[in-house]
């Protein structure tokens, strides 16, 4: 099978019937067999761990064994907000997850700083690693992150073996980001209640 | 009022400046920072005295400018049941430092750190005096002073690329760094602080 995909004729063709076959077969076994990688960093890990837990179990989907080790997982689950002092470590983690890989963004903090528009918070962890599912909320109900994995799920099984693009890695550039400075700035920026706070005292 | 106060005052004279008895019923005395230390001291020491446990330290920097700096001490003696918390005033203008109490309290080490990121307040004598919160190459001053800008003084794009530029390694304590792969990494100062052997020692360096 694998070599069959890796000829030319099929992958260079727009996805013919055996390839969108193989497709479906592969998604649906990676869609159902997340190893979530946790990153609890606050509040949104209480629900998180809620969500592994009995009453709402997201073993039901496929997540069973949760991977504490960035080597053995397919999704990073940001929950909670990230300092700029773990930004590294974040970044170190994707950085040794192997692919496939994901990242839920759980929660307002992770993916928008939240209510933390200040000098110690990264500002949406989007600007260190790319995220598929932002769950917004604070924190996020369980059911709300369910949501998001089922999103994930969708996502999964949309994707193709044919498109490389998507399991390429993306190191961090020459000045050591990920997205070019002005991009960083511009998802930064303030916006609700925090436009009323000062830049400087 | 806590009657350490008089005591203070008969024994320092000088040395002691305003008390007072706060809202809450806790008595607070100012202290002249040259002599914090023999204050401290006795504080801890004198037989009728005895505040044993040194419960926290921070500082405090007024909206007025023309406002001293304040450091407090929150001591308690744990067989009296008895608190008190000592001030020391800072001229803004002049050097922002004190002695350590590190020597009285070992408890007190981590306290001063945190004092120092924060404040940038320059504790003398203390063993191991660097950033605890930030990470060691923070570069944009000290965050609860109040000429610093809620959201850092650096684009948020510089903050991130510093952020990540940072070895997570570096923000073992000196122990945990000798036997780290970050060596290299650190500032001058605290390998030359690792080198005299003052904290732990490296194994590669015998
Ligand atoms: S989004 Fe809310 S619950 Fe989640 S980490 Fe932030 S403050 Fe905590």
């Amino acid at each position: 099978m694998k070599h069959m995909v890796e000829t030319k004729e099929i992958a260079g063709q727009s996805p013919n019937w055996l390839l969108a076959r193989l497709d479906d077969l592969v998604n649906w076994a990676r869609a159902n067999s997340l190893w979530p990688m946790p990153f609890g960093t606050a509040c949104c890990a209480i629900e998180f761990m809620a969500t592994a837990a009995s009453r709402f179990d997201f073993a039901r989907f496929g997540m069973e064994r949760q991977a504490f080790s960035p080597r053995q997982a397919d999704v990073l689950i940001c929950a909670g907000r990230l300092p700029f002092k773990l930004a590294p470590v974040i970044r170190r983690v994707y950085d040794q997850m192997p692919q496939p890989k994901w990242v839920i963004s759980m929660g307002a903090c992770a993916s928008s700083g939240g209510i933390f528009d200040n000098y110690a918070m990264v500002q949406g962890i989007d600007t260190i690693v790319p995220v598929d599912v932002y769950v917004p909320g604070c924190p996020p109900r369980p059911e709300g992150l369910l949501y998001g994995v089922l999103l994930l799920h969708k996502k999964i099984k949309g994707e193709s073996l044919s498109d490389r693009a998507l399991r390429e890695e993306h190191p961090l550039d020459d000045k050591g980001l990920r997205l070019p400075p002005d991009q960083i700035d511009e998802i930064s920026e303030p916006f609700g209640n925090s436009v009323h706070q000062f830049r400087s005292a | 009022m806590n009657p350490s106060v008089d005591a203070l005052r008969a024994t320092f004279s000088t040395a002691i400046g305003r008390a007072a008895v706060a809202r809450d019923g806790e008595t607070l005395v100012c202290v002249r920072a040259e002599q914090l230390r023999e204050v401290m001291q006795w504080l801890r020491d004198a037989p009728g005295e005895r505040y044993d446990y040194l419960v926290d330290v921070t500082a405090v920097e007024y909206r007025d400018r023309e406002r001293p700096l304040e450091v407090i001490y929150f001591l308690r003696s744990l067989e009296r049941r008895v608190d008190l918390r000592v001030k020391v005033e800072l001229d803004p203008r002049g050097e922002l430092a004190v002695d350590s109490v590190v020597p009285l309290w070992p408890g007190a080490e981590w306290l001063e750190r945190e004092v120092y990121d924060m404040f940038g307040i320059t504790f003398r004598g203390h063993p191991d005096l660097r950033r605890i919160l930030m990470w060691e190459t923070y570069a944009e001053g000290y965050p609860l002073r109040k000429d610093f800008p809620l959201r850092g003084r650096f684009s948020r794009a510089e903050q991130v690329r510093q952020a990540l530029a940072a070895n997570p390694e570096a923000h073992y304590s000196l122990e945990e760094l000798s036997i780290a792969e970050a060596y290299d990494e650190l500032p001058r100062d605290m390998k030359e602080r690792l080198e005299r052997g003052e904290r732990g020692k490296l194994p590669h360096s015998e």
